[in-house]
C-alpha cells in the first residue's frame, strides 16, 4: 500500500510531464499546416491540358528549361517550342484575372510568394495569354 | 536532289505531320494531348537565309506614317511617342538643296552584315542571328547604350520607364536597348515584318520584303534590275535594308 501510493505520487507528476510534452506536440503538429506562412494555393491549369513533365519535375527544373528555351528561342528562332513561357502562361493563367502573376494567388506568384524568390520574367513578358484569346475571338464563328 | 523532288518531299512531310497530329488526336486517352503535336516549333533559322527590306522612295509618300503606326501596335510600343519614347521605325524627309528634289523614307534598323552595335557591345546581348537579322537579346543586355553610340542610323532606342501590358511575341522592359527586329516572331512564322504588310495593304507598294540570298526571290530579282542603294554605304556596314530612288 505504502509503495503503492508513493510510486502513485511519483509518477503523478511524470504523467503530468509526459501528458504536459504530448498535448504541446500534438499542439504543434496539428498547428503546422495552417502555420504562420499559408501553403500556396496552386491553381489548376486549364482544363484538358497536360503538362510538358510530371510535377516533380517541373517544381525543381522549370527556371532551368525557361532559361535554355529563352536562348534557343531568341538566337536561334524556334518559336512555339514545347518549354516556352508562353506554353506556361497559356495554360496557367488564372481564370479570375487571366493572368500568371497579376495577384497574388496566380499560378507563378502564389509558389515564388511562398518560397521568397522574385520573378522577374514578368516585367518585360506579358503573364497574360493575349494572343492566343484574340485567336479565338478571330477564330469564333 | 533536284527542286521537283525536294518540293515531293517536303509535300510528303506535310501530310505525315498531319497523318500524325490526327491520329495523336484519336489515340491518345480524352484529356491527355501532346503539345508537340498542337503547336510545332519553328525551324532553327539558318545563314542559308538573308533577310532583306527594298524600300521605293518614289512610292512613298510625304507625311505618310502608316509603317510608324503599324510598328508601333504590333510591337506593344507608344501609340504617341513623346521624346523619350522608344523608336523603332521613324520617317525621315530630304532634300537637295541645289535642285530642291525632296523624298520621304522610312529609316530603321538597316540589319548590316558588319554590325557596329554587335562589335561594342560588352556582353553579348547585341547579336547578329545567321539569317541576318540583328537583334538586343534583352536577357544579358545590362542597358550600357554603347550601341545607342555606336549605331550610324541611330535605330537603337533605351527603354527609361516601367512597361506594362507588353505583347506576348515583344517582351520589353525597363533598363534594355531595343530596335527594329525585322518582327523576327512574324518572319520566324512564315510572315512579313507589319510595316511591309501595312505599306502593301494601304496600296502604297513602297516595301519589298524577303530573301537576298534566294535569287528567285522578289526583292533579289528586284535589285538585281534597279539601281538600289544602302545608306552610308562608305560605312561597309552591308546593310540588308536598301532604298531605291534616293
Amino acid at each position: 500500500m505504502h509503495c503503492g501510493l508513493g510510486c502513485q505520487l511519483l509518477r503523478h507528476p511524470l504523467m503530468v510531464a509526459v501528458t504536459l510534452v504530448l498535448l504541446i506536440a500534438s499542439g504543434a503538429a496539428m498547428a503546422e499546416p495552417a502555420g504562420r506562412t499559408p501553403k500556396p494555393a496552386i491553381e489548376p491549369a486549364r482544363a484538358g491540358t497536360q503538362c510538358v513533365a510530371p510535377p516533380e519535375v517541373m517544381r525543381r527544373d522549370h527556371p532551368a528549361m525557361l532559361k535554355h528555351q529563352r536562348d534557343v528561342t531568341v538566337h536561334r528562332g524556334v518559336r512555339q517550342a514545347r518549354d516556352s513561357l508562353q506554353g506556361c502562361v497559356g495554360c496557367h493563367a488564372s481564370a479570375a484575372t487571366g493572368s500568371v502573376a497579376q495577384a497574388k494567388t496566380d499560378f507563378c506568384s502564389s509558389c515564388h510568394g511562398y518560397a521568397a524568390v522574385s520573378i522577374d520574367c514578368f516585367e518585360c513578358h506579358a503573364s497574360r495569354p493575349a494572343q492566343r484569346t484574340a485567336q479565338a475571338e478571330a477564330t469564333k464563328p | 536532289m533536284s527542286k521537283g523532288s525536294t518540293e515531293a518531299l517536303a509535300g510528303r512531310r506535310k501530310f505525315l505531320g498531319l497523318a500524325a497530329a490526327g491520329m495523336g488526336g484519336v489515340l491518345l486517352a480524352p484529356g491527355i494531348h501532346l503539345i508537340e503535336v498542337a503547336q510545332a516549333a519553328t525551324p532553327e533559322v539558318t545563314s542559308k537565309v538573308r533577310w532583306g527590306l527594298l524600300i521605293d522612295t518614289t512610292k512613298c509618300a510625304s507625311g505618310c506614317t502608316d509603317c510608324v503606326s503599324a510598328c508601333n501596335s504590333e510591337n506593344g510600343l507608344d501609340p504617341k511617342p513623346s521624346p523619350t519614347s522608344a523608336q523603332w521605325i521613324r520617317k525621315v524627309e530630304i532634300k537637295e538643296i541645289k535642285t530642291g528634289r525632296q523624298a520621304s523614307l522610312p529609316v530603321m534598323c538597316q540589319h548590316c552584315a558588319q554590325p557596329p552595335c554587335v562589335d561594342v557591345c560588352p556582353t553579348g546581348a547585341s547579336f547578329k542571328r545567321a539569317d541576318g537579322i540583328v537583334l538586343v537579346d534583352r536577357h544579358s543586355c545590362i542597358g550600357c547604350r554603347y550601341c545607342v553610340m555606336a549605331c550610324p542610323y541611330k535605330a537603337r532606342s533605351f527603354v527609361h520607364e516601367p512597361l506594362t501590358d507588353q505583347k506576348p511575341d515583344v517582351p520589353r522592359g525597363k533598363g534594355c536597348v531595343e530596335g527594329c527586329t525585322l518582327c523576327v516572331h512574324r518572319v520566324d512564322r512564315g510572315g512579313t515584318p507589319a510595316c511591309v504588310e501595312a505599306c502593301t495593304k494601304a496600296g502604297h507598294e513602297a516595301m519589298l520584303f524577303g530573301d537576298l540570298n534566294d535569287p528567285d526571290s522578289a526583292i533579289s530579282k528586284r535589285v538585281r534590275e534597279v539601281a538600289s542603294r544602302q545608306l552610308r554605304a562608305d560605312l561597309k556596314l552591308d546593310p540588308g535594308v536598301r532604298y531605291l530612288g534616293l
